[in-house]
């Protein structure tokens, strides 16, 4: 039985090449010539142009992080009613296990370093977009944006792997002071759990911006790299934010 | 008419068990025309369905809007008289602690067994410690000796009530989740371990009562059953001067 | 060999779809069996069943686990959402294929992987968790409280946790596509409705497996890496005191629920959608109010995120909350009755087409009324406190969730067949299914009612026990079981239509329901949709319809 039943077989028509020699990869429409950017609205099937692509990118990143987002909405609801459960002792005191964990210092390096690393990235990002770049590669004049979205990309990487030694310190810092994760504080479970999970995004947006920076030199078509440094970008950031979020947490609302 | 309404006020659902606690006839009540309105309901949508179904020729004319939104508001009203009805039922029995005058007994769920704790002449159940637990040797609630209250604590594996005096039970639970369900009394709740839930209500009518566990608490849920007897007062006051008496024997030392 | 590898590693969304109605196949067989063996050892407990012997209790309470736990993820999740959106979602936007065909085929041989994960458990020394598909801690927390509480345990929640990835991959897709991939002119008014559902159940899904795989990782922390997020100071087990820290077992019912009542949603809302279609369809008329009815699916759902507490009334939550949780729910009937009024309206002028497809989609309708209608009863927490966790609640998530969801399931086989093989379902065969499961259904499962109000607990392997038996029930019990027998066989004449329809059926016309929708537009798809979906009801009468490929110019 075949798997799904095609009457027709579908005419692959021959679409033209929307990179290099199409249309030119900008975010904004053009809107010299005939009209605001008429010929845009009437792709034929579905959405093919190079804006239309980035934007399915981007809109997948962002769904995919407003789920994760949830995830780590209902690790700090749990947080909030774990504290706030105790029990009742033989005196009728209510009791709680819980006790505030020292937050290492390093931590504040830590997130200032993290919140560069936004800076950096955003820096990279923007330099894919800029018009003039995007046409003179358009027209085979040479790939500037390259050039100048490199170090800064490389910037985020050192940035971040310094975070994540930063993290891996600061843990060490903590078994040092006999809080481990498998003693039985519930605020070194959540501290640990928290940063680990954190730590573990990072540690696969550092492999993202590793592909992005290799992509940025293989990957032939424009829009193919402002896709990659877009989506990396915008991970990045939303780590950067669920980190202030949850270093809020752990420093002030133990 | 008065021979309506005496019918109007003592409607129950027939598979109902008969019910011996104060408040149950008022939830049995609802519970009827509930059922009663739901079940108009349900059969009036079946009998439209079947009226369209038997329509063979398709008629051109439209349920009107005013119709439609007559019908939604009824169901409203419906809903709004469900919710305020039984909202005042859960206030009534929920919101309130029990009377001042009210017994107190102590309901434990262990896997899987009820046990019923008295807090004898005293009025004051002694301090428990879950380390001390140990059925086999006549202590499975786990009474600390050094307490002198729960010297004349009575454990019973029978709930025994007097009829007519408002009892007080006290939920714990020293393992799992258990469901406290007494069909015969119209009572649930959970019994949640490091929680101490308060039930409180009226037996009226002498008899036996099943008393099940409603969650699943593992490999002998099924078999976690206990009786409930509601007694005359006398007969409690002579059953439970006779618990204090083996009690007492039991332990001469204290 | 590459060949036959990517042909099972596609990302073709089409064969996806099918692929996803194949795992809802093989586990709605699996725990289709499973429920057939807890009737029989309900009503003969000392019967010796084949494979398993005699039932110990905890057998009972594996069977019930994974009866649940099948059914609820990877048949009522599986097929009418992500089986069905592959199958037709990218045709009926107008798109030519998925926003991110590989995430989508990540997404399923993850569920596949959680299928034979969880299916393992059975296998296993100590055998499956018997913690109900709720798995409530320190139950589900503790390794030693129960048999099956070990590795199987363990099997449940990875599976569960590889199953939340599967759906969240599967959801990201889904809204990329249906937000991005939509062909000009397809506006929202213009969406099928089934798309509005699938929408709103990726929107759910989500919010909502994030919520269940963060409760899943506490969960497995607590049973392996000793810490204490459900496990309350001083608990023991098998007299031993295990409970370290001041755990709160209410905490993992808060984060289930959160799931697991929006999971409802995300079960019978595809069904709602197609439901709305097919009355359009098959009565040959617009549907009323488009605007309303699409509104109030996403009414449902929204409603949907904040009213879990129902199912706790009686767990020890603050009695006000569960006030606040239960005018919530009361309010979520609303949009419901509107949603069912608005389809009676559709129906009222009569002259149905009752092709099979149509037929299963008034079964839903009558499920979706029947079990519906106990939900607000249910949501009084007066009377949950009685009701909660019987037979009654059981009666009324299997009309409402189970069968109004497996008849939208096979509404949609029904009518999407033609699309999937080139040929018609046998319509004989079909009516037979049909109404044999609607009487067997009902056989089984309005029953239940009266077990629930004589106050027969769930999750309880015999009728009789030490303090309580129900031997007015026993004659009702055996016709629950017999009907049910008779609801599973009625299935082998589905089973035998699917197969045989697919070598020998009629060969399908272009359009063979006439349907105005764009996965019956057969390549023909047009460069700008101009119509909306349910153009039936000519002014010019004579049963003509404008399809939705169909541009204004050519009919004028």
């Amino acid at each position: 039985m075949p798997a799904t039943f095609t009457r027709h077989q579908q005419v692959d028509i021959e679409r033209k090449d929307t990179g290099i020699g199409g249309k030119p990869p900008l975010i904004h429409r053009p809107t010299g010539g005939g009209g605001d950017g008429e010929n845009w609205e009437n792709h034929s099937e579905g959405n093919h142009g190079p804006r239309e692509l980035l934007i399915r990118y981007r809109l997948g990143v962002f769904f995919a992080l407003a789920g994760d987002l949830m995830f780590f909405i209902a690790l700090v609801s749990a947080f909030f009613v774990r504290q706030s459960t105790g029990h009742f002792d033989v005196h009728n005191n209510y009791i709680t296990d819980w006790r505030a964990l020292p937050i290492p210092h390093i931590l504040w390096f830590n997130t200032a370093v993290l919140l560069l690393s936004g800076l950096t990235i955003e820096m990279a990002r923007r330099q894919l977009f800029h018009e003039i770049d995007v046409m003179e590669e358009w027209l085979g004049l040479g790939r500037p944006a390259v050039k100048r979205a490199a170090p800064w990309l490389a910037a985020t990487l050192a940035l971040g792997l310094t975070f994540l030694a930063g993290q891996w310190i600061a843990w060490l810092q903590l078994v040092h002071e006999g809080y481990h994760f498998l003693s039985i504080d519930p605020s070194s479970h959540f501290f640990y759990l928290i940063t680990g999970i954190h730590g573990l995004h990072l540690i696969l947006g550092i492999f993202a911006l590793v592909a992005a920076l290799i992509g940025l030199f293989a990957l032939k078509k424009v829009e193919f790299r402002q896709i990659a440094v877009d989506c990396v970008a915008w991970y990045w950031h939303a780590m950067s934010f669920f980190w202030v979020f949850l270093f809020v947490l752990l420093v002030f609302f133990q | 008419m008065p021979c309506i309404l005496a019918l109007l006020e003592s409607s129950r659902v027939a598979w109902m068990p008969p019910d011996g606690a104060l408040h149950g006839p008022i939830v049995d009540k609802l519970m009827f025309w509930n059922l009663v309105a739901l079940c108009a309901a349900a059969v009036i949508a079946h009998l439209w369905l079947i009226f369209a179904l038997l329509r063979r020729r398709p008629s051109s004319g439209t349920v009107p809007a005013a119709v439609r939104w007559v019908l939604i508001a009824a169901f409203c009203v419906m809903y709004s008289w469900m919710a305020l009805t039984a909202q005042r039922l859960w206030a009534a029995s929920r919101y309130d602690g029990p009377s001042l005058t009210a017994m107190h007994v102590e309901v434990v769920g262990e896997q899987f067994q009820w046990y019923f704790r008295y807090p004898g002449p005293d009025a004051t159940f002694g301090a428990t410690r879950p380390q001390l637990v140990n059925p086999a040797a006549g202590n499975p609630l786990g009474l600390d000796p050094r307490d002198p209250s729960g010297a004349d604590d009575v454990v019973s594996s029978t709930l025994v009530l007097p009829a007519g005096r408002e009892v007080d039970l006290q939920l714990r639970s020293l393992d799992v989740i258990h469901g406290f369900f007494i069909p015969g009394m119209r009572l649930k709740e959970n019994t949640v371990p490091g929680m101490l839930l308060h039930l409180h209500f009226t037996p009226v009518d002498l008899g036996t009562y099943p008393i099940l566990c409603s969650q699943v608490c593992g490999s002998g849920h099924g078999r976690m059953q206990a009786r409930l007897m509601v007694v005359s007062p006398a007969d409690y006051t002579a059953w439970i001067a006779g618990r204090e008496r083996v009690r007492a024997e039991e332990e001469p030392g204290q | 060999m590459k060949r036959v590898l990517s042909r099972i590693f596609t990302a073709d969304h089409r064969t996806l779809g099918v692929y996803y109605l194949y795992l809802a196949l093989a586990a709605v067989t699996v725990g289709t069996i499973l429920s057939l063996m807890m009737r029989v050892h309900r009503v003969w407990p000392n019967i010796i069943i084949p494979f398993v012997g005699v039932v110990k209790p905890e057998d009972y309470l594996a069977m019930v686990t994974m009866h649940g736990t099948l059914m609820v993820f990877f048949v009522l999740t599986t097929a009418p959402q992500s089986g069905f959106a592959n199958l037709v979602l990218p045709a009926q936007i107008g798109a030519r294929k998925m926003a991110f065909p590989r995430i989508n085929g990540a997404g399923f041989w993850l569920s596949v992987v959680a299928f034979l994960v969880l299916i393992s458990g059975a296998h296993i020394t100590g055998g499956a968790a018997i913690s109900g598909w709720s798995s409530y801690p320190p139950l589900s927390a503790l390794p030693n409280s129960g048999p099956g509480q070990g590795l199987g345990m363990d099997l449940w929640l990875i599976s569960i946790g590889i199953f939340c990835i599967a759906s969240w991959l599967s959801a990201v897709n889904m809204l990329a596509t249906i937000l991005g991939e939509r062909r000009a002119g397809m506006t929202w008014s213009r969406l099928p409705m089934t798309v509005w559902a699938w929408l709103v159940t990726s929107i759910l899904t989500l919010l909502v497996f994030a919520v269940l795989l963060a409760a899943v990782i506490l969960l497995f922390s607590d049973r392996h890496f000793g810490s204490s997020f459900f496990i309350p100071m001083g608990d023991m087990i098998d007299g031993r005191v295990v409970g370290r820290g001041d755990g709160s077992p209410l905490l993992w019912l808060h984060l289930f629920w959160f799931f697991g009542h929006p999971e409802v949603y995300i079960a019978v809302l595809p069904g709602m959608g197609l439901a709305t279609s097919l009355f359009a369809n098959f009565t040959r008329r617009r549907v009323p109010g488009y605007r309303v009815m699409a509104g109030m699916l996403v009414a449902i759902g929204l409603l949907g995120l904040v009213v879990w507490g129902h199912h706790m009334f009686v767990s020890g939550m603050n009695p006000y909350a569960g006030t606040a949780f239960a005018l919530t729910t009361m309010a979520i009937a609303v949009p419901s009755t509107i949603e069912v009024i608005g389809w009676l309206c559709m129906l009222w002028g009569g002259g149905l087409n009752l092709r099979t497809p149509m037929l299963f989609a008034l079964g839903f309708l009558s499920f979706f009324i029947a079990g519906g209608l106990t939900g607000p009863l249910l949501a009084q927490p007066a009377l949950d406190a009685y009701l909660h966790n019987t037979f009654f609640v059981v009666a009324h998530f299997h009309l409402v969730m189970a069968m109004a969801g497996i008849f939208s399931v096979f509404a949609g086989i029904y009518y999407w067949f033609p699309l999937i093989t080139g040929r018609m379902m046998n319509e004989t065969l079909g009516k037979l299914h049909f109404w044999i499961s609607l009487i067997a259904a009902y056989g089984t499962f309005l029953p239940m009612h009266f077990a629930g109000l004589a106050g027969e607990p769930r999750h309880y392997d015999r009728l009789t026990g030490p303090a309580i038996g129900f031997p007015s029930l026993i004659p009702v019990e055996r016709g629950i079981t017999y009907s049910g027998a008779l609801l599973a066989a009625a299935q082998l004449i589905f089973l035998w239509n699917v197969f045989a329809s697919a070598r020998r059926g009629r060969i399908a016309d272009e359009n063979p329901w006439q349907a105005a929708t764009l996965e019956w537009a057969n390549g023909t798809a047009p460069k700008r949709v101009e119509r909306g979906p349910y153009d039936y009801d000519l002014p010019s009468g004579g049963g003509g319809f404008h399809p939705q490929w169909e541009c204004p110019a050519q009919q004028e």
